[in-house]
């Protein structure tokens, strides 16, 4: 009986649960369902769910058009260039933080993510005049640095809470066997610390891969990446609505996919440790 | 324990972060407290001089000062509004026993994952366009005339569009939250009789309270400074300019650095208003 009521109840919750979840996915299915019709269907009264002509065409149009490998490229290495920059310079920060802490850690932690909360837009101007003057406008390299630097509280937050949980008892056992400093790094902790590393990657990418404000103000032509190409999209090719979601589709799709597999970390990333 | 060795060592492995940070925090806000007493218009002769507290009191006195800070702040609290009372309600259902729990997890998070310029072009022209917009689909079906939502609503769309990118992430904190509940205590209160609610106001709430304040302080950061949602919809039209649009106008636009920057120390003001209460939790959880 008991069973009975715990199965109804069951179904009730997967019923709603799962109305819901699609009710909050349905933008993102829509867009891509849409990427694969014509022109004409995309904008058909009464929309058409699935059964239409599905096609490829508007992918190979979007990319001829306007050259979304190009964009691709530049979001790939501002993203990824930002991460690993940020790592090189937040591991070892976070490993002296972690291991060999002094009465200002926890003070220089609180400051470092009150960086973190400066306002972009107030800092805007001078940034834009830095970029000029030192001829990094528009270009790549350029945005890896603003995206490591506004990135590296958070990698360094999330290193620290990861290497705070590997048990100093192990790192004193190394020591007492007379282990180096570097061989300490390399041989125990990093192997130890490689799922939180990997992580903290996952989420640095993610986040720099969508960040709009700096990718929109400092890049022009030459160093535009998806954030900036989507903008584009705007009026009047944004009326176009099968191409604009083809070039949504291949803008979120990466993101989505390593999306998923770092929602433990998100909570972590973004809380700085304070929800686990 | 720690030897003096690899006392010198650490601090050497932690100065490049922190100058870095230092570097990057310190130079530009320099700057911006510099340009906001200039008068510093760099298409209409550049910098003319020192301006006194001139650009804080115009910034202020402008027409446009006070709707855009009514609007920040109709935006902020109608999104926080609507993500945390969602969030709650989602966090406590996703905790439920279901079939495809993980994939509807999946589904729920996915739009945290879009790209804002993405998630605003999408709703814009595919949902909200007043021709052949879904919605305007929907309106029509129902023999309703269709809405020109990013013009005749566009607080209410730009609050949506906003809420449906951080619904995910509240959701997915209240959600870590309510699953350290202790379940056999309210499992315990259930067979005593209490009813869902006060069950929920005695046991739930006060158990997410913490979790519900870091969802707000976090996301007040980040939806003070929302700017490709607006960018790309409206562009600061139909009384969606926020504070920080402003400024980006001011700063890009009118290409008035002076006043910008005189707007851009209010906003850095305001900002480290809350980032002060955010700090002191997480602060507490460091020892």
């Amino acid at each position: 009986m008991a069973r009975a009521v715990t199965n109804n109840r069951k179904a009730l919750n997967t019923a709603i649960a799962w109305s819901i979840g699609i009710l909050i996915f349905f933008p993102i299915l829509w867009t891509i369902l849409t990427s694969f019709k014509t022109e004409a269907q995309a904008i058909s009264d009464p929309p058409v769910f699935l059964f239409f002509d599905w096609t490829l065409e508007n992918y190979t149009v979007v990319q001829e058009r306007s050259n979304y490998m190009r964009f691709l490229w530049n979001s790939v290495v501002i993203a990824g260039g930002s991460t690993i920059l940020g790592l090189i310079i937040a591991v070892p920060a976070a490993w002296s933080m972690a291991f060999v802490p002094s009465k200002r850690t926890k003070d220089i932690l609180l400051w470092m993510l009150s960086t973190k909360m400066l306002p972009a837009v107030g800092v805007l101007y001078p940034i834009y005049l830095i970029f000029i003057k030192l001829g990094i406008l528009d270009t790549r390299t350029g945005l890896v640095i603003v995206m490591m630097l506004i990135n590296l509280p958070i990698i360094v937050w999330m290193l620290y809470t990861y290497f705070r949980e590997i048990p100093v008892e192990i790192l004193e056992a190394s020591r007492m066997d007379g282990a180096t400093l570097k061989e300490e790094i390399i041989h125990i902790l990093t192997p130890m610390a490689v799922p939180g590393i990997a992580s903290t990657m996952l989420l640095n990418f993610i986040l720099a891969w969508n960040e709009a404000f700096w990718t929109l103000n400092l890049t022009a032509a030459k160093a535009a990446p998806l954030t900036a190409f989507i903008a584009s999209y705007s009026s009047p090719e944004g009326l176009f609505y099968a191409k604009l979601s083809a070039a949504s589709t291949m803008a979120i799709a990466p993101i989505l996919i390593l999306g998923w597999f770092s929602q433990k970390q998100l909570v972590r990333g973004l809380t700085f440790g304070a929800v686990k | 324990m720690a030897t003096q060795q690899s006392r010198s060592a650490a601090r050497f492995m932690l100065a490049p972060a922190v100058i870095l940070l230092l570097g990057w925090m310190l130079v530009p806000l320099i700057m911006t407290l510099w340009f906001s007493f200039r008068n510093y218009l760099p298409l209409r002769g550049g910098d003319l001089g020192w301006a006194g507290f001139d650009n804080y009191v115009r910034f202020i006195n402008s027409s446009s000062f006070w709707p855009s800070v009514q609007t920040t702040l109709i935006i902020v609290g109608g999104v926080l509004f609507i993500t945390i009372v969602l969030g709650v309600i989602l966090a406590l259902l996703l905790d439920q026993p279901m079939w495809g729990q993980g994939v509807v997890r999946i589904l729920v998070i996915a739009p945290f994952f879009v790209m804002p310029t993405v998630s605003a072009l999408v709703w814009k022209n595919m949902f909200m366009d007043p021709v052949n917009g879904l919605f305007a689909h929907i309106w029509k079906f129902f023999g309703a005339a269709p809405v020109e939502w990013l013009s005749q609503a566009s607080m209410q769309s730009l609050i949506l569009i906003v809420s449906w990118q951080w619904l995910p992430f509240a959701t997915l904190i209240l959600l870590t939250a309510v699953q350290s509940l202790d379940s056999e205590q309210l499992e315990a209160a259930e067979m005593d009789g209490a009813p869902f609610h006060s069950r929920f106001i005695y046991m739930i709430l006060p158990h997410l309270a913490r979790a519900i304040t870091i969802v707000v302080l976090i996301q007040t950061i980040f939806l003070l400074s929302i700017f490709a949602e607006i960018f790309v919809t409206t562009g600061g039209a139909f009384g969606t300019r926020t504070l920080s649009y402003l400024i980006f106008q001011r700063v890009l636009e009118s290409q008035n650095i002076g006043l910008g920057s005189a707007g851009g120390v209010y906003a850095i003001i305001l900002a480290n208003i809350v980032a002060i209460f955010l700090m002191r939790i997480v602060g507490k959880n460091l020892d």
